[in-house]
């Protein structure tokens, strides 16, 4: 019989998943772990991080700098403790994954290199090429198999957290590939499912990104912290939204209009195209309605300009921004431009946690681009997650499997059974057993979508935010009326896709809300009608509550250590 | 954009419904910059949202999207539709794997073997924790090749040996287990070579050569399963010759 009770029970196999997960089995080997994933662990959206990971490694850098490029970049809303806690465990998290294999790219003294990155004001961004993200996902995953207390459920998607007593003790999940529910009990439980992303329709997230951690906690009355702050990232290809790393700013790539003028010097001439990306996305924005930017097949597009750093350094260090451009655009970045366009990247909003990853449900952990701790604010700065991804990661990994620790036995099975009936009802005979009717899960998706990028993007105002929140009511009226036609339990990926829009749905929910509610423009939050920032009324993180109809929206201060909110200037 | 049609031909398989893989068309718009993804997208959102597939990233790098198609194995997010004979695209799951429904086989047996190479960095003394290994460019240079592999199951797909003897370490575990000899950090050369010197080991390779002509990422495993053949063999001849000499 396969076990069914862990000390720690891990939801998603992303960098922050697998190092939560080395660092409770390095912490005690007698520890269970069970590591559940909806995807194989190396399909995790880790996997297509590209540029880079930070961390101050050389005399020139310090934390102190790391912190206020950080709070800087953030506008000021990121909690300057978790700052102060992130830059200080950046470097032995580095160091930590380049004696595990990580092929980070080295000086020619044999040091780990550094490259620059937007909104960072030195060389302070470590890589691997620009795969880095792979790397570090490959490297995690293959270290990990090292440890046999490490159980991997793989292909297993989570529906629900089993709840006791008023706190978290495991969770409920589907195993896709024998369509059958089973109920995984923790002493302890971690989410680290990721971002979001495919709540919007033009973004550089992976097909499974959709907010699904995020949803379990909501909907076990943790919640959702700043989630109005979204990331839209100025270098995506047109069409797919496939990204092209900052790296290729750092190595020295420019912007260009269609009349060949760097335009960033008209809007950040400072730092030019190593601004940050809130402040870059509306820059494009703004070409765009100038009417100097060019037109292609899926709309306007600005121009990144590689080819005075020439094919060599191009191989070299962004081999793999070459390869996209060449297989998905049909075009050589030696030689021609690379058409852009922002797109939806990241979400600095997430399950509210404090410094280890706890939340206010007992048990319950969050970690990576799910929580919110939060070092990003309203702006995360490149690089920044994978290290938060790794240093939060272990933190958190550490807290849960100590928590586990103090629970001599594990938690009633009694509990677990009738969660795990509950779940079976609901989405077997619930769910599954919808007849198909007009509403299609790919018609209801598509609708939030272009909502969500139409109302709740790179620029918003009162009256489109209080649209989008009555049509995302509206399609979650509608979602109710959603039938399948795949009536097998076996891998039946249109039920996965149901669970899926169900949680985007309250997680759109979430966004819109929290956005409407922000009289101000901070960060990556642009709102037309406040376009100024006003700390007298939100210096402070905004907290979205589930309940029966909209979320409650209630705020919580932001802390403030030794940097005392200044206009961000650059 | 649409211009035209273009037909596809599906592999069906359902394992509760019994029976046999049977293939079944399906004709979706064409646009000249579709990948084969794009197509069956547009068949589970508009057309059949029974048919079941693997995707994620649609970039070429979480390695989930695999199939044969037209008779090859290929990443579906990198195929373009234009660059296929004209007429049907026909879309196999991957050979050589369970099929578990439609195009989604099992690869859990692959995951079995790459943990079996011990696919990671081993030592026996890791130093002061608190300082990087020195490594220099051409030290990285020396295994980035193999470390490149994005476990996408092509090249097994492809391996005519590991059709037949489905015991066969394979390509990718190969390759990820000479990426980790080739590192200046790793002491785990020997372990990783007696276990792939033996009867499931490298020697069951007969160098077709087909896992690297598939490989989306140019790791090359042919080529690295034919290295591991020499460094087993000058391994054990050193132990033949100078018996109590290091293992590396």
């Amino acid at each position: 019989m396969e076990r069914t009770a862990f000390d720690l029970v891990i939801v998603g196999g992303g960098a922050a998943g697998l190092r939560a997960a080395i660092a409770a089995a390095e912490l005690d080997p007698d520890l269970t772990i069970a590591l559940v994933s909806k995807v194989y662990p190396m399909r995790s959206h880790t996997v297509s991080a590209e540029g880079g990971t930070a961390a101050v490694l050389r005399d020139y850098d310090s934390f102190d700098l790391h912190a206020q490029d950080t709070i800087k970049g953030s506008d000021f809303l990121a909690d300057q403790d978790a700052v102060e806690y992130f830059v200080a465990h950046c470097p032995q998290e580095i160091i930590r994954l380049e004696h595990w294999g990580c092929p980070w790219s080295r000086d020619e003294d044999g040091r780990v290199s550094q490259r620059a990155f937007g909104g960072m004001s030195v060389k302070r961004t470590v890589y691997a090429a620009d795969k880095v993200g792979f790397h570090i996902l490959h490297t995690l995953f293959q270290t990990s198999m090292k440890y046999e207390q490490i159980h991997r459920f793989d292909e297993s998607f989570v529906t629900s957290l089993i709840l006791d007593g008023g706190a978290c003790t495991g969770v409920v999940a589907m195993n896709l590939r024998t369509g059958t529910m089973a109920a995984i009990q923790g002493k302890a439980t971690i989410l680290a499912t990721g971002g979001c992303g495919r709540v919007y329709e033009f973004t550089t997230n992976g097909f499974i990104k959709t907010g699904d951690g995020m949803a379990l906690a909501y909907r076990a009355g943790v919640p959702l912290k700043d989630m109005e702050m979204v990331q839209f990232h100025p270098t995506c290809l047109p069409g797919t939204g496939i990204l092209i790393t900052e790296a290729a700013r750092g190595e020295g790539g420019v912007l260009v209009n269609k009349e060949g003028e760097r335009y960033m010097q008209r809007y950040l001439p400072g730092k030019m195209e190593l601004g940050p990306r809130d402040i870059l996305s509306r820059a494009m924005i703004q070409e765009i309605k100038a009417g100097r930017a060019f037109e292609g097949p899926y709309g306007p597009y600005l121009g990144l300009d590689l080819r005075h750093l020439g094919e060599k350094r191009i191989n070299e260090r962004i081999p793999m921004v070459r390869e996209l451009a060449e297989k998905y655009m049909g075009l050589d970045p030696v030689h021609e431009l690379i058409p852009v366009r922002p797109g939806q990247h990241y979400i600095m909003g997430g399950v509210s946690t404090g410094l280890k990853g706890e939340t206010a449900l007992p048990g319950l952990y969050a970690v990576g681009e799910t929580a919110c701790v939060s070092i990003n604010g309203a702006n995360r700065l490149g690089s920044n997650s994978l290290s938060e991804c790794l240093v939060f990661g272990a933190a958190c990994g550490l807290a849960a499997a100590e928590f586990a620790k103090k629970r001599p036995s594990y938690p009633r099975g009694a509990t677990a059974r009738e969660a795990l009936r509950k779940e079976e009802a609901r989405v077997f005979d619930g769910l599954l057993g919808r007849e198909r009717g007009k509403e299609t899960v790919a018609g209801i998706r598509v609708e939030m979508q272009q909502l969500m990028e139409r109302d709740v993007g790179i620029f918003r105002e009162e009256s489109a935010l209080a649209d989008a929140c009555g049509m995302l009511a509206k399609l979650r009226d509608r979602f109710a009326a959603v039938g399948l036609a795949d009536k097998d339990r076996v891998f039946n990926t249109e039920l996965t896709a149901v669970l899926e829009l169900d949680f985007m749905l309250d997680v759109a929910a979430t966004i819109a809300h929290s956005a409407r509610d922000r009289h101000e423009s901070r960060g990556a939050h642009s709102r037309t009608d406040f376009p100024q920032r006003d700390d007298a009324n939100f210096l402070k993180h905004t907290l979205a509550f589930r309940t029966d109809g909209a979320p409650r929206i209630d705020y919580l201060p932001v802390k403030i250590t030794k940097w005392q909110p200044a206009e961000r200037k650059y | 954009m649409a211009d035209s049609e273009v037909v596809f031909r599906v592999s069906r398989y359902r394992p509760e419904s019994g029976g046999r893989p049977t293939f079944q068309e399906y004709r979706i718009p064409y646009r000249s910059d579709m990948v084969v993804l794009d197509g069956l997208n547009y068949i589970k959102d508009h057309l059949d949202p029974t048919l079941t597939f693997r995707w994620s990233c649609r970039m070429g790098i979480c390695g989930s999207c695999g199939a044969d198609v037209n008779g090859r194995p290929r990443l579906t997010c990198g195929t373009y539709i234009r660059d296929m004979r004209k007429g049907a695209v026909t879309v196999e799951p991957l050979s050589n794997f369970p099929i578990l429904k439609d195009l989604v086989v099992d690869f859990d047996d692959f995951l079995d073997k790459l943990a079996s190479v011990r696919p990671y960095i081993v030592r026996k003394d890791w130093g002061d924790l608190s300082k990087e290994y020195t490594q220099y460019p051409e030290d990285v240079d020396a295994y980035r090749q193999q470390s490149l592999c994005i476990n996408c199951m092509l090249c097994y797909a492809a391996c005519p040996v590991f059709g037949a003897s489905p015991e066969f370490v394979g390509p990718a575990a190969s390759a990820l287990a000479l990426r980790y000899i080739r590192d200046t950090r790793d002491d785990g050369a020997a372990e990783r070579l007696a276990r792939l010197n033996t009867k499931t080991g490298i020697w069951e390779c007969t160098f077709v050569g087909e896992c690297s002509v598939v490989c989306p990422k140019e790791v090359d495993p042919a080529a690295a399963i034919q290295t591991l053949k020499f460094l087993a063999t000058t391994r054990h001849m050193r132990r033949l010759l100078m018996p109590g000499s290091a293992s590396r």
